[in-house]
C-alpha cells in the first residue's frame, strides 16, 4: 500500500510521516497531495485565534471533549512560534490536550512557524488537506497567540473563533482594524474574571458599527477550564456555520481558500525556479553591488528579471 | 528547498511534579534549533508513545525524578516496539543510579544524563545520534 492509501485508511503513521515531509520539502510531497486532493472537501474547518494565553488550546481541548461524544472525528493542527534567531521552537500546545492524545479518532500535530507570518505555518493549508483526507470530520487550525495584525487564519478557515479574554486593554482595542475584524464568534473566555461583561459590551458596540446587511458576529462567554459555554459556543459555530452555507458564503470562502492555494503554489514553484535558473551566486553578485552602492536594488532586479528570461529562454543552465 | 529541523519530544512520565528540568532541556534545544515538543507533567506511557508517533519526532527525551524509572521506562520501549517505531532516538534524564543506567541502556536508551550535565553535551549527542539509528 502506498502512503496515499495509507493516510486515506487512516494510518497515524504514514499522516504523520507526511506531514514532515510537506514541512520539510514541500516539492517532494506534491505527488501525494496530488493524489489525496479527490478525498478532500469534507471536513470543516475551524480557525480558532487570538492574543497568547487567551485560552485558544484550553477551547480547543474543550471543543474537541465535546465532540468526541457525538463521535465525530477530530484534527488539531497547533501552531507556535519559531524562533527567528535559532529556528528552534518550543510547541506546548498539547499540554492542555494531554487525554486527548490516547483517543484514536484524534489526531494532534504541533507545528512551528518557520519563518512564516501570519500567524500559521506556510505548510498548514496542505496539512489541513493531508487531515482532511485521511477522514477528519472537524479539522481545528489553532494560530500562534497573535497580536493585532496576524489574520491569515480567515485564508484557510470555514469560520473563525477570535479568543479573547478581560484585561487587554481599553476599549479602544476593540475598535482598532485588523484583528478584531476577523471573528466570525467572539469568544469572551475566562468569563469569570472582573471586566468580562465590560468587554462584552465593549464588543457589542463595535459590532453595532458594522454596515448592516451583513451578518454580525456573535459573542460567547466561556470558562474554558472548568468547561462553561462550551455547549453554547457549539450551537454557535453550528448556526453559523449554516448561515454561511445558506448565504453562499462557505462557497466564496473555499473559493479564496483556492485562489490562495494556487497563488502560493505559484510562488513556491517560482522561487524554485529562481535557484534553477538564477543560482545563488548571481544572487549575491548583486548583494555585493548593492553594497558597496556600485548599484541599486532595483538596477539590481532588472538585472536578474532579464538574466532570468534569458535563462528561460534557452530552458535553463 | 529543504527545511528540516530535529523534532524532539520532551515527556515526563509518571506521578513526578517537577518540571524545572525537563523545562531547561526544552530551551537549550530550543536554542539549539530544535522543534521542542513539550507535553507537560504526569503522562503515561501510551500518551507518550502515542505523541511521538503523532508528530513524527526524531527524539523522545524522557525527564523523571519520582524512581519509577525502571517501571515507566521499559513500558515505553515496550510500547514503542510493539508498534514497530525504530526511527526514535531515546534519551533520559534525572535521578537515576548508576546501576540503573547500565540496565535501561541494554533495554534501548541510548544515554542517560544525569544532574550536572551541561546541556551542549546533550544538544551534541542528539545532534550526533540522530540519523544514525
Amino acid at each position: 500500500m502506498n502512503l496515499s492509501e495509507r493516510i486515506r485508511q487512516g494510518d497515524t503513521r504514514a499522516v504523520a510521516k507526511v506531514i514532515t515531509m510537506v514541512e520539510n520539502d514541500f516539492q517532494q510531497a506534491q505527488d501525494i497531495l496530488k493524489e489525496l486532493h479527490p478525498y478532500c472537501g469534507k471536513a470543516i474547518v475551524i480557525g480558532i485565534t487570538g492574543p497568547p494565553g487567551s485560552g485558544k488550546s484550553t477551547i480547543t481541548d474543550r471543543l474537541t471533549k465535546y465532540l468526541r461524544k457525538m463521535e465525530k472525528k477530530i484534527g488539531i493542527i497547533a501552531i507556535d512560534p519559531s524562533s527567528p534567531f535559532s529556528g528552534g521552537a518550543l510547541l506546548g500546545d498539547r499540554i492542555r490536550m494531554q487525554d486527548l492524545s490516547t483517543d484514536k479518532d484524534v489526531f494532534i500535530r504541533s507545528i512551528g512557524t518557520r519563518g512564516h507570518l501570519g500567524g500559521l505555518s506556510r505548510s498548514t493549508q496542505a496539512i489541513v488537506k493531508i487531515m482532511d483526507a485521511m477522514g477528519k470530520d472537524i479539522i481545528f487550525i489553532e494560530t500562534v497567540g497573535v497580536g493585532q495584525s496576524e489574520i491569515e487564519v480567515i485564508k484557510v478557515s470555514d469560520i473563525v473563533l477570535l479568543v479573547v479574554m478581560p484585561g487587554m486593554g481599553d476599549d479602544i482595542q476593540v475598535i482598532k482594524a485588523g484583528i478584531m475584524e476577523i471573528g466570525d464568534i467572539f469568544v469572551v473566555n475566562k468569563a469569570d474574571r472582573d471586566g468580562a461583561d465590560k468587554l462584552v459590551t465593549e464588543i457589542e458596540m463595535m459590532i453595532n458599527l458594522d454596515e448592516k446587511g451583513k451578518r454580525k458576529p456573535s459573542i460567547i462567554k466561556t470558562i474554558g477550564t472548568e468547561n462553561v459555554g462550551i455547549d453554547l459556543l457549539w450551537k454557535e459555530i453550528e448556526r453559523c456555520i449554516t448561515y454561511l452555507r445558506d448565504s453562499g458564503q462557505l462557497e466564496q470562502r473555499r473559493k479564496n481558500r483556492i485562489r490562495k492555494e494556487i497563488y502560493d503554489l505559484f510562488q513556491e514553484n517560482w522561487r524554485e525556479m529562481f535557484y534553477q535558473f538564477i543560482g545563488e551566486e548571481n544572487l549575491e553578485k548583486e548583494v555585493e553591488g548593492v553594497l558597496k552602492q556600485d548599484n541599486d536594488p532595483y538596477f539590481a532586479v532588472q538585472k536578474l528579471t532579464d538574466l532570468f528570461k534569458k535563462e528561460l529562454f534557452k530552458g535553463g543552465r | 528547498m529543504k527545511n528540516t529541523r530535529i523534532r524532539v519530544l520532551i515527556a515526563k512520565p509518571g506521578l513526578d511534579g517537577h518540571d524545572r528540568g525537563a523545562k531547561v532541556i526544552a530551551r537549550a534545544l530550543r536554542d539549539a534549533g530544535m522543534e521542542v515538543i513539550y507535553t507537560g507533567l504526569r503522562q503515561t506511557p501510551e500518551q507518550i508513545v502515542e505523541s511521538a508517533i503523532q508528530e513524527d519526532v526524531n527524539v523522545i527525551g524522557l525527564s523523571i525524578l519520582s524512581g519509577a524509572h525502571m517501571y515507566l521506562f521499559p513500558k515505553i520501549i515496550k510500547l514503542l516496539k510493539d508498534k514497530k517505531v525504530t526511527d526514535i532516538l531515546v534519551i533520559a534524564g534525572g535521578i537515576i543510579p548508576p546501576e540503573d543506567i547500565a540496565e535501561l541502556k541494554k533495554m534501548g536508551i541510548k544515554e542517560i544524563f544525569t544532574p550536572g550535565t551541561d546541556t551542549k553535551e546533550i544538544v551534541e549527542f542528539i545532534k550526533t545520534n540522530v540519523n544514525t539509528i
